[in-house]
């Protein structure tokens, strides 16, 4: 038998199917994206010396993290942490509070059509706009300090959290709620026994991992100058001080890896 | 079952008086936080310029309409550089991001003990740390540019990709794997057609939905001189050019708003 043969009764060898199966659509998005790759290498000018006498710079700051130093600055510090955290608390009060009755709102099955699109739209700017820009505009507003940084992170935790709360109680089951109204509850009686213990285990993991977001955000609101620890951090950048920087942000991600533990153990615990 | 005899009658109670003591407990330290909170926040607040916000805000407003339409040519290259920075950076960021999965997954790590650590490690700094902070430390490490925006874009997003992905390693179904085990297939023979295959689509959608926050990250990355469309927006900001910031921001909204929608396409084609 030849090879020819053994090949025919064999029929075709396998091949690993292609992740996009039409072959015309695989193409264009491969050539598509080397041709813009090469189009976006062509066009970023990077400085290699500069780069390269840098890196003296970067080995010093990754030494730095060896030896951070906590105490010469520590005032500083400690103040930005303090408003930080005065601002993180706060903000997730406040946004979680307001951000509740709007994500009511926002659920097509519990609200009206005109309630829907107000609560939807203002979803969709508060979620559209970014923190820091929001900051700004809040920081030219108010003036400079924690007030703008905690109105701006309220205002985030309200577009994030609305729009979760609204598609949990939209996929909620509706048997139970149902039940409840056939019991002749008021409105506020079905929210309060049909619809909140459904959402309620959820809705605590969300404000917990909101709380955290609120800390890493608050970390750099200081940069424009609405509070908090940013402004301790730019400052040690700006003066090449990179030992306190490494201790602030070894605190920051201290902070943020408690956090998370804490939420972790919490919506464990709820749920 | 909590029951409160009252004259007689038996009265169904959702929690023993206990239990509501430690919960109101539970609440009034949460306000007395709280207020405590506000204070500090109210005492760095110059409340002058807050009764002022209204007519500042309307002052900046009427300075701020019409956007001056005719700077939007000198737009376009500041576009392409936030469009590539966020791109290349969630290239390279997925590039580095998979080893770190493989190393982090609790079924592909080789040690549990000492590299897992290690893995999980770095994604929990990478991922704590905003992308602003790391663009600051770029900055004074390799100069200004969009070059440190690519670097500082890709490092923050290797936490976020490398933590989703080892999610949906774990989670993979393994009687796959078993299968291609038992055909004599070697360890990474193992990985490329029991592993690799299921965790594809995941990584697909983690890839483009990771891209999407890149952008409205890298539309403010500008904002400490780490290129994009940022710069524009800080030197018109800091020369008062108002028109010029209100043209920007609806850049910026329109370009977060195409992103979203390219994202929402993608993965709903691949899921």
């Amino acid at each position: 038998m030849s090879h020819r043969e053994l090949d025919d009764m064999l029929g075709k060898g396998w091949r690993k199917p292609a992740f996009v199966k039409n072959p015309a659509l695989r193409w264009t998005l491969i050539l598509g994206f080397v041709a813009y790759l090469i189009a976006a290498y062509m066009t970023i000018e990077v400085n290699w010396s500069r780069v390269y006498e840098g890196l003296d710079r970067g080995w010093a700051f990754v030494l730095a993290f060896t030896s951070p130093d906590f105490t010469s600055r520590w005032s500083d510090i400690w103040s930005g942490l303090v408003e930080s955290i005065v601002m993180t608390v706060a903000a997730s009060v406040v946004g979680i509070a307001i951000s509740i009755p709007i994500g009511l709102g926002a659920a097509r099955n519990i609200a009206p059509l005109p309630v829907y699109v107000i609560c939807r739209g203002i979803v969709a700017v508060s979620r559209a706009l970014q923190e820091i820009i929001v900051a700004i505009l809040l920081v030219a507003i108010f003036g400079f300090g924690p007030l703008a940084g905690f109105l701006t992170l309220s205002f985030a935790t309200i577009g994030f959290l609305s729009k979760l709360l609204a598609e949990d109680i939209e996929s909620m089951d509706k048997v139970q709620a149902e039940a409840i109204k056939a019991s002749g509850a008021r409105w506020t009686q079905w929210i309060n026994y049909g619809v909140q213990p459904q959402v309620m285990p959820r809705l605590v993991g969300l404000s917990m991992y909101r709380i955290d977001i609120n800390f890493r955000e608050s970390a750099i609101l200081g940069l424009v100058g609405a509070g908090g620890i940013g402004a301790t951090l730019n400052t040690a950048f700006d003066r090449y001080e990179y030992d306190t920087a490494a201790a602030i942000l070894l605190i920051i991600i201290g902070i943020v890896m408690g956090l998370e533990y804490l939420s972790g153990v919490i919506r464990a615990r709820v749920q | 079952m909590p029951v409160l005899e009252q004259q007689g009658v038996q009265v169904w109670r959702r929690r023993t008086t206990n239990q509501s003591l430690i919960r109101w407990f539970g609440w009034l330290l949460g306000v007395a936080v709280f207020v405590f909170c506000w204070q500090i926040i109210s005492a760095s607040t110059t409340w002058f310029f807050v009764w002022d916000a209204p007519r500042i805000a309307n002052d900046i407003w009427t300075r701020a309409t019409p956007p001056r339409w005719e700077y939007i040519t000198q737009l376009g290259r500041p576009i392409w550089d936030t469009l590539n920075i966020a791109t290349l950076g969630t290239i390279i960021a997925l590039f580095l991001a998979v080893p770190v999965a493989f190393l982090a997954a609790r079924n592909t790590t080789p040690s549990a003990v000492f590299i897992r650590p290690v893995a999980l490690l770095i994604i929990v700094s990478t991922r704590s740390i905003n992308s602003l902070i790391w663009a600051l430390l770029l900055i004074a490490i390799i100069g200004p540019g969009v070059f440190a925006g690519v670097v500082a874009i890709a490092i923050r997003s290797i936490g976020f990709c490398a933590k989703l992905l080892y999610e949906a390693i774990e989670e993979i179904d393994h009687s796959q794997v078993e299968a291609i085990t038992a055909t004599g297939a070697s360890r990474w023979q193992v990985m490329a057609y029991g592993i690799v295959p299921q965790i594809l689509p995941a990584f697909a959608g983690i890839a483009v939905f990771r891209w999407d926050i890149n952008i409205r990250e890298s539309t403010v990355l500008g904002l400490v001189g780490a290129g994009g469309i940022g710069l524009q927006l800080s030197s018109s900001l800091n020369v008062l050019a108002w028109p010029q910031v209100s043209l920007i921001l609806l850049v910026i909204l329109l370009a977060v708003v195409i992103s979203e929608w390219v994202s929402a396409k993608v993965r709903g084609a691949i899921i």
